[in-house]
């Protein structure tokens, strides 16, 4: 695949903490298309935050990468220098942060913080590039950019402080954007905003994006593709459709209960029962199998692989295993498949 | 900004009054009298006592001091016949304040970038070294360096004078000893809000943006980790720069820190009254500077005192 731009292949993260090694990340594979967006989705330490983070190399210091490869340009990041990350870094890979309120530093003008990348990695004046910060404020959304360079990061609200990180992030037109749930902090009608942004300056910026986030409704505005992570895994992945409209994997089905609809006609939010499992020591089977009502004997016993269900769409259940029973899908589930087959009738026919 | 700081040197004022008011009620407290000697006739006491103003009411005393020192005026000592109190302070002063600032220049310096170094390189041996370096450095009396150092670099290396006032290399063992407090003082407040920094969300969006460990630091965890640290520099500079007396007494240095002493064991009234006026003077003035300083580091406080 020629139009692939990043591809993570079999990747393994420790934490060694004091009880001993976290398993983190296990066995996480995916590419990531020229121009698409691609969403993570999962619930909190499934392993999301982490996953981008070995893409830009920032991962903390007790990390271990046991096996694996990020192969961007040819070359694999995880075994790069740390001179050639900071060179990468800000450049030709950028990351939005999730909170706006402490992502920028209180004591530096803003023009200077959103000229710095294009300092550090062109040979361009401190005039010209704080010319140019000008013009990326103005692009996200920062209208009084001129007066407003020797302001301090206090003198912004939440939404505009992320449209200023956002300005960061674009300023050297990097190829991979990677933001890490960059709507969670901000109030509803700014998370519109702020998503309406990020994909209009895709478009003309022309570039990638990882999109991670705890809410399903947040993709579903922004993803090409989405891939579902449970436990440091992937667990399920497909088009923004196919995850929605015809998911496979029990915990996906979990998390699309959980999320509100104008067709929900009942008043008790859905939650799923029980706890993520402790990555310390992780269970021999399917990871979400105590959570799971439609758990069998052998996901317990052994991991499910991925069962391809199109050539865009694959889940790791053994309910898509030829001999497994058929179960009867929940209310939501059912309503959304019926949604998926009115839409594809004719392909599927 | 203007206004602001008018406004702090009229409290400023206020308070000096307060002090010098204060200072001049308790020394009148002090048992004895400035010419208690009983080899000196009584008669004679009198007469000492006449030319001094000391056969005046308390009140008027009061009066006549505080007029003076509105004139410049802070009398004349009762120790040395015939010589000012400004004079007195002014001979001895210049050693001290010399010593104080190099050795606050030294002390502070050394201790941001040795904080800063500990909390960069965390957890590892060269954060031990620092660490153990902070603690000798706070536990041990700043005599004590003051003799080692004279003991190894001056005589047996001959590398500085023992005991000397004669220019700048005679100055550099004393400034040491001295600076030894405020270092580890400053090292141990600055690794602590270096790691506190270091660990922000903004350190993680600057090593985003492509810059090295060192590019980071430099740019934005110094600045943001000076900020504590500017408040306990204050205190630590007004006790430097009058001197130490123990020090100043190792290196036989002519400092004020002697004079203090000295004047309050001789119930000297106008010399202790200038002395801790002066120390007045120069807290008040040292609050009012870091004050200053916090505004210039920190944009955010800045901006609330020009609201205000």
């Amino acid at each position: 695949m020629t139009d692939t731009i990043l591809s993570v292949k079999d990747l393994q993260i420790d934490f060694k903490t004091f009880a001993g090694p976290v398993h983190a990340i296990r066995d996480v594979s995916f590419d990531l298309k020229r121009g698409e967006t691609l969403a993570i989705v999962g619930e909190s330490g499934s392993g999301k935050s982490v996953t981008v983070r070995s893409i830009m190399g920032l991962l903390a210091n007790n990390s271990k990468i046991v096996t694996g490869e990020i192969m961007y340009n040819g070359a694999d990041i995880l075994k790069k220098t740390k001179r050639q990350l900071n060179a990468m870094r800000g450049n030709d890979v950028a990351m939005i942060f999730q909170d706006p309120m402490t992502s920028l530093d209180p004591t530096m003008p803003i023009g200077k913080q959103v000229a710095e990348p294009l300092l550090l990695h062109t040979k361009i004046s401190k005039k010209k590039a704080l010319a140019e910060a000008v013009r990326v404020l103005k692009l996200v959304g920062i209208q009084d950019a001129e007066e407003r360079l020797k302001d301090y990061p206090h003198q912004f609200s939440g939404g505009q402080r992320q449209r200023i990180v956002i300005a960061i992030a674009i300023i050297n037109h990097p190829q991979i954007l990677l933001a890490d749930e960059p709507t969670t902090a901000l109030d509803v009608t700014i998370q519109a905003q702020i998503i309406h942004l990020l994909k209009e300056i895709q478009q003309k910026i022309d570039t990638s994006i990882i999109f991670i986030t705890h809410d399903l409704g947040v993709v579903a505005g922004i993803a090409d593709r989405v891939a579902v992570m449970y436990a440091g895994k992937i667990i399920e992945y497909g088009t923004v459709d196919e995850i929605f409209y015809n998911a496979q994997h029990p915990y996906t089905w979990g998390l699309l209960e959980a999320m509100p609809t104008l067709e929900t006609d009942t008043d008790r939010l859905y939650a799923i029962p029980g706890t993520p499992p402790d990555l310390l020591d992780p269970p021999k089977g399917d990871a979400f199998a105590p959570r799971n009502p439609f758990a069998m004997q052998i996901d317990l016993e052994q991991q499910p692989p991925f069962f391809q269900v199109s050539p865009t769409h694959a889940a790791a259940t053994w309910l898509l295993y030829p001999g497994a029973p058929k179960v009867e899908l929940p209310p939501e589930i059912k309503r959304r498949r019926e949604i998926w087959n009115s839409k594809y009738a004719t392909k599927e026919a | 900004m203007v206004k602001y700081i008018l406004k702090r040197i009229g409290f400023l004022l206020l308070t000096l009054f307060l002090v010098a008011s204060i200072t001049f009620f308790l020394m009148k407290l002090l048992p004895g009298t400035p010419f208690n000697n009983p080899k000196i006739p009584a008669a004679q006491q009198a007469i000492l006592a006449k030319q001094y103003g000391l056969d005046l009411p308390l009140w008027q005393q009061y009066v006549n001091y505080m007029v003076g020192i509105v004139h410049g005026n802070f009398g004349e000592s009762y120790q040395f016949a015939g010589q000012t109190v400004s004079y007195l302070i002014s001979t001895r002063i210049g050693p001290s304040l010399q010593l104080g600032v190099q050795a606050m220049i030294v002390g502070t310096l050394l201790g941001i970038l040795l904080g800063a170094i500990a909390a960069i390189r965390k957890n590892t041996w060269v954060d031990a070294v620092a660490t153990i370096f902070a603690i000798i450095g706070r536990s041990i009396p700043n005599f004590v360096f003051a003799a080692l150092l004279q003991f190894w670099l001056a005589y047996k290396m001959n590398l500085f004078p023992i005991a000397l006032w004669d220019g700048f290399s005679s100055s550099i063992l004393p400034t040491l000893a001295l600076a030894m407090a405020p270092l580890a003082n400053t090292a141990r407040f600055m690794r602590t809000e270096m790691v506190d920094v270091l660990n922000s969300d903004y350190i993680e969006l600057a090593k985003s943006k492509g810059e090295s460990q060192w590019q980071v630091v430099a740019k934005h965890a110094m600045r943001n980790s000076m900020i504590p640290i500017v408040t306990i520099i204050g205190p630590m500079a007004v006790d430097l720069m009058l001197g130490s007396l123990v020090v100043e007494n190792v290196f036989a240095i002519p400092g004020i820190g002697q004079q203090f002493v000295q004047s309050i064991t001789t119930n000297d009234y106008p010399v202790i009254m200038g002395l801790t006026i002066l120390y007045s003077v120069m807290l008040t003035v040292v609050i009012l500077v870091v004050d200053v300083l916090y505004g210039i580091i920190d944009p955010r406080i800045r901006l609330s005192g020009e609201g205000n």
